[in-house]
């Protein structure tokens, strides 16, 4: 499915919406919606890649597909961040900011800037789908961390024939970009239906992508089952909230949909004289909301977040972890700012509570965990309860300091999967948090690296994660939300409880006997993991030209 | 040219980054990448020296801006650089004598394992150096500060295998604490002052803020001096500093860091023009240092250390002068520089004996040294007759400035403090002429013991020679500066027109002719010298140190600075320290303690609702969903 294909649809739908039942009957003219495709050119241009990757994947021999996907992959995505960054050089993203593709698409500062961070995201994680040196070579063929044959069942001949012959899944490279597609969307969507559509669209590639582990297949497959069961009745709850807010304003635009809460548009006829039209409202408006939270892993709307990523293949988990967080809070912030910025003290308490509770409980739960990825896990809660906190100041400081968040936590989250995937025994990856006992002595490297992007999390200045940190607290205090930063300082003091220990039983503690040992990657996973650190330091040392950046790149249009 | 600045913070930066990271593979040709980016920040320097000396007036002055670090409303933490007069003396100073002391090191670590991250180490100093001097803000400043204070530390202890350079090590960290948080403390004060660390508007409006906080300001920025330059009272970590490799004895404990506190107190002058008392309290610094320094110096048997003490008994001079007002800046920085020549010169010489002694530092088992290591002998002799002030030689023209300006304050004041420089000149002729005598004159007292101690350990016998050339070169070039450089600042005054852009500068009324000083000076000069003579020229040095009077014997033990310091400092302290960590044991443990403990068990808790069931996570999430609409609805009131 490709983005021109949905808008058509969709102006077709809202074309005979809007119009009067009598004329609906008598016009039979077709108008041709207006696509401006150059302003849409990376999204396309992501779409298209995909669509050459499955025609890859159909005509070419197993042989060369790999090269070839990766190739198609990686030119496709550093094309669309160069069309990114023509499009921001080009004024798209302040002063020719406007609304695309009949109204469905939004290109402006937010959206370039999210989707700008997200194909950079994404260029790295297919670094490390990509890297072949960490599993032993399976009868003399390279291996990736994905399962040799998706469609064979687990432990049955099927498989053991699968991975003997050296099969692959190249398929991966076409499902990340149908995911990434759908995340470039996500954050520009101006409509509610091009949300769910695009929601629709990242979402289906990461299910499979999850359930693709070459190891612990089982654990795999039963993460992207839970993943895909609690994210549609996530699904479920966002389209419902959909139909409420058609219901109630008579249009899923968002400038629409504004108008009507500022007052200065009209009620849908039928439902003026009604007495719940509020109800409708609030009720819809909470429900999107909630379709939303469960992306970015908000308490109480996080369960899914540790048993997914612990049984995704790792670099999926990492990609999922950055990229999706990106796309959902886009999504989150242009919903609040621009469709229901009237009714921000309806909003604002309630996301106040969801941001405390996610900081606290992300952060207190992590205490206790013994798996790396689990760790990072909830880790990832807690970092979505920070950026909640910088989305309720309700100001351009506030945008711009979760724009700059998001970019940095990102990387850093990139960077930190990858590392995980190199700390390996006999098992596959070593994720239990014991087995990492003494990993300062053996590979002062790796661990070295790991702690920077630990201190990073903690938010420990210097790194990306105390500029990121500082943004936002800075931007919800502002907003007169002190009491949340508080928490949130807390919070991080708890979290940094875990990120040192981790650091401790890395540096401090004697290495166990039959410990794991560092795989050495080829230049794929090294250079994912540089561009992690040299983001993070660059970031945290001399963060005031991507603070002014993420300041320009703030206004929604509208 | 503006943005060459931060070229010249940036070779030796990249140089510490290469040789710090790049691993063995670096070790052939490692302290070449580290001299090369020296001697690239020394051209940039020379580049920007022949730019400036081509503009005139104001324009001299060229500023860079970097980035700022996270701005927060008013609190601007600038990465600038301002690079006017001052900054390029100190420039050239750096980077000049840094390349010399980079190449000699070549030569006399070659034997060491770890040669290259000494290398590494010494970039880093470069690097942190520059940028104290260029930074256009007292916080940069700082950073630099901080930064010039972790390389000493790093290089003071570079062979920690040895207990006592680690223990010195820690030991000159832990004093400059002291100072470093007068530095902090001022650079506060001024923020909340003035509300800028910008150079610029602290000293224009410096008049502005009450005297109390202006003497508050001056008195925190000497804490911060003494601590840097090894002034009294934080003067007593120098000493043991000399346990580091002699090339950084000579760059940093005595040409260039050790005088960031001149610069300091001097690039503060409005300030401390302002407050008197504390500009006071700068001269009896000086003074009081002056003496202290070259009374120890009188009594070590260790050459390293009796050039330390001399170092300091010289700062003590280039303090005083900045004390004096702007009677003194230029002379404090034009003896600055000269001092920069002849006393790395010396050190470079003494590493020289060193290195031909097996590493003996003893001047007892030294003697007649001179037809072994003729250049070390002639390029050591010329910094000697430099540093006691001999006519015509670097050290007369910038010293006695300083006697004269001491002289001009006025009052009983000048009388005092002239006194006392006046007096310090003799000292130092007498301990420098000491030092020259006990190492290259009189009888060999070497190789003399190996066969008096029977059943010892067999030392092996030591073969003087002269060092190779990468040592030579860049103590013959250092023997130039110290021979040359005063006459050259002096002819036409060109130095002090030179600074006094900066600076600023009124002459001062001599109470008697500057003839009279002058001939004052040299009588000295002749009696330190003769005295020296005397006692070390004419008899014989005994092998054994003589028991010595009172004063002597206190003067070997460094005048009872580290009993001092003990008994006034540590013990306290320790108490201090026991009772702090009986109440952290008993309250704080407790409090931290329990919150952990109920954070665990909380967590322990919460950790069970995440059961592994997917219909349990529906549930909650249709719970959270149930919950979320109705909070909304409510705040609405619907």
């Amino acid at each position: 499915m490709t983005t021109a294909t949905a808008v058509s649809i969709h102006s077709l739908w809202t074309t005979l919406a809007d119009s009067t039942p009598g004329a609906a009957t008598t016009s039979t003219a077709f108008q041709t919606p207006k696509v401006e495709y150059a302003q849409l050119s990376p999204i396309l241009i992501v779409f298209g890649a995909a669509i050459l990757g499955v025609l890859a994947e159909a005509f070419l021999p197993r042989r060369s597909r790999y090269t070839a996907q990766l190739a198609i992959s990686v030119i496709g995505l550093a094309a669309a961040f160069a069309a990114v960054v023509a499009l921001a050089a080009d004024g798209y993203a302040s002063t020719k900011s406007h609304i695309a593709a009949m109204g469905a698409v939004a290109v402006d500062g937010p959206a370039l800037f999210l989707q700008g961070t997200i194909l950079l995201v994404a260029l790295v994680a297919a670094f490390t789908f990509a890297e072949r040196r960490l599993d032993p070579a399976a009868h003399g063929n390279r291996v990736d961390s994905f399962a040799a044959q998706g469609s064979a069942v687990p432990g049955s001949e099927q498989e053991k024939a699968a991975v003997k012959a050296g099969f692959t899944t190249t398929e991966i490279f076409p499902l990340l970009l149908f995911a990434v597609g759908g995340m470039l969307v996500f954050p520009a969507a101006n409509d509610l239906l091009t949300l769910f559509v695009s929601l629709e669209v990242f979402s289906l590639p990461l299910y499979l992508l999850c359930a693709l582990s070459r190891r612990h297949r089982l654990m795999s497959q039963e993460s992207a089952v839970k993943y895909f069961l609690l994210g549609a009745f996530s699904s479920a709850i966002l389209l419902f909230g959909v139909a409420l807010l058609y219901g109630y304003a008579g249009t899923v635009s968002y400038g629409g949909i504004a108008d009507v809460v500022g007052g200065t548009a009209k009620l849908t006829p039928a439902l003026a004289n009604s007495t719940a039209t509020d109800a409708l409202l609030l009720i819809g408006g909470a429900m999107v909301v909630i379709g939303l939270l469960f992306k970015v892993a908000a308490v109480p709307f996080h369960m899914w977040t540790p048993d997914v990523y612990q049984g995704a293949p790792t670099p999926v988990t990492g990609f999922m972890a950055a990229a999706t967080k990106v796309a959902a809070f886009g999504a989150l912030l242009r919903l609040l700012y621009v469709v229901l910025p009237g009714l921000r003290w309806d909003w604002r308490p309630v996301m106040w509570a969801v941001a405390i509770l996610t900081m606290v409980i992300g952060a207190i739960i992590a205490v206790t965990q013994t798996d790396v990825k689990r760790l990072l896990a909830y880790s990832s809660i807690a970092h979505a309860g920070f950026i909640l906190a910088g989305v309720v100041a309700v100001s351009p400081d506030g945008v711009s300091s979760v724009l700059f968040y998001l970019g940095a936590y990102s990387f850093v989250t990139l960077g930190a999967f990858a590392v995980v995937t190199l700390v390996r025994d006999a098992g596959g990856e070593a994720t239990h948090l014991s087995r990492w006992a003494g990993l300062g002595r053996r590979s002062p490297l790796v661990a070295a690296v790991f702690a920077v992007y630990l201190l990073a999390f903690a938010g420990i200045p210097l790194t990306s994660g105390f500029a990121g940190k500082f943004a936002v607290f800075k931007a919800a205090a502002e907003g007169g939300a002190l009491p949340l930063v508080i928490i949130g300082v807390i919070s991080s003091a708890i979290a940094a409880f875990f990120y040192i220990r981790v650091i401790v039983l890395m540096f401090f503690s004697e290495p166990q006997p039959g410990a794991p040992s560092v795989a050495i990657p080829s230049l794929l996973t090294s250079s994912a993991i540089a561009v992690g650190v040299a983001v993070t330091l660059v970031l945290g040392v001399a963060p005031q030209y991507f603070l002014d950046l993420a300041g320009k790149a703030s206004v929604f249009v509208r | 040219m503006d943005h060459l600045i931060g070229a010249l913070v940036g070779a030796p930066l990249l140089g510490a980054g290469i040789l710090l990271t790049g691993g063995r593979r670096l070790d052939r040709i490692g302290h070449w990448i580290g001299c090369l980016l020296a001697a690239v920040s020394f051209a940039i320097g020379v580049l920007l020296f022949a730019d400036m000396l081509g503009k005139s007036g104001a324009a001299r002055t060229m500023t860079s801006h970097l980035f700022s670090w996270v701005p927060v409303a008013s609190f601007q933490a600038n990465v600038s650089f301002q690079l006017d007069q001052l900054s390029m003396t100190f420039v050239l100073l750096i980077t000049g004598v840094g390349t010399l002391i980079h190449i000699y090191s070549v030569g006399y670590m070659e034997y060491d394992e770890r040669r290259r991250q000494f290398f590494g180490y010494l970039n880093l100093f470069l690097a942190a150096m520059l940028l104290l001097v260029l930074a256009d803000n007292y916080l940069l400043l700082y950073v630099g500060w901080e930064g010039v204070g972790l390389a000493s530390y790093l290089l003071i202890g570079f062979w920690q295998h040895k207990p006592s350079a680690a223990t010195a090590a820690k030991k000159a960290f832990i004093v400059n604490r002291v100072g470093d948080m007068g530095l902090s403390i001022a650079v506060m004060v001024m923020f909340t002052t003035f509300g800028t660390f910008t150079f610029g508007p602290v000293l224009a409006h410096a008049t502005s803020a009450s005297q109390a906080k202006l003497t508050g300001i001056g008195l925190l920025l000497l804490l911060g001096a003494c601590g840097k330059s090894a002034q009294v009272p934080l003067q007593s970590w120098l000493g043991d500093a000399m346990e580091g490799p002699t090339p950084v004895s000579a760059l940093i404990h005595a040409a260039t860091m050790v005088t960031a506190g001149v610069y300091l107190i001097t690039r503060s002058g409005a300030i401390f023009n302002a407050a008197p008392t504390a500009q006071l309290a700068v001269t009896v610094v000086g003074a009081v240092t002056l003496l202290f320094g070259a009374i120890v110096g009188c009594a070590k048997d260790d050459i390293k250390k009796a050039l330390a003490g001399s170092t300091m008994s010289q700062i003590g001079y280039m303090i005083l002068a900045a004390g004096l007002g702007p009677i003194g800046y230029v002379f404090a920085i034009m003896h600055l520089v000269t001092h920069g020549f002849f006393k790395a010169g010396l050190f470079l010489g003494a590493g020289s004996v060193m290195h031909g002694m097996n590493d003996e530092v003893d001047m007892r088992k030294y003697g007649g040294l001179r037809t072994y290591m003729p250049i070390t002998y002639v390029t050591f002799g010329l910094g000697y007759l430099a540093i006691i002030g001999f006519p015509g030689l670097s050290g007369y023209w910038s010293k006695d400035k300083i006697i004269e300006a001491a002289f001009a304050k006025g009052g009983t004041d000048g009388w005092i403090l002239g006194g006392v420089a006046l007096l310090g000149a003799g000292i130092t002729a007498f301990y420098m002429t000491r030092v020259m005598l006990m190492t290259f004159f009189g009888d060999k007292r070497w190789g003399r013991e190996a066969a008096q101690e029977p059943g010892g350990v067999a030392q092996p016998q030591p073969h003087p020679h002269e060092a190779p050339k990468t040592m030579t070169i860049p103590m013959i070039i250092l023997a130039f500066g110290s021979v040359f450089a005063g006459g050259l600042f002096s002819i036409n005054s060109s130095f002090l027109h030179w600074l006094q852009p900066v600076t600023g500068h009124t002459e001062g009324h001599l109470p008697v002719s500057a003839a009279v000083i002058q001939a004052a000076t040299l009588v000295v000069l002749a009696i330190g010298l003769g005295l020296a003579w005397r006692q070390y020229g004419r008899q014989a040095v005994p092998a054994v140190a003589p028991r010595g009077s009172l004063l002597t014997r206190a003067a070997r033990r460094d005048l009872l600075q580290d009993d001092f310091n003990h008994v006034a400092l540590v013990k306290p302290g320790e108490y201090l320290t026991r009772g702090l960590v009986y109440l952290d044991h008993s309250l704080v443990d407790g409090a931290v303690n329990g919150t952990a403990a109920s954070v665990g068990g909380l967590s322990g808790r919460l950790r069970r609702l995440q059961n592994g069931y997917v219909r349990s996570y529906a549930v909650s999430m249709f719970g959270g969903a149930a919950l979320l609409v109705a909070a909304t609805l409510l705040m609405r009131g619907v």
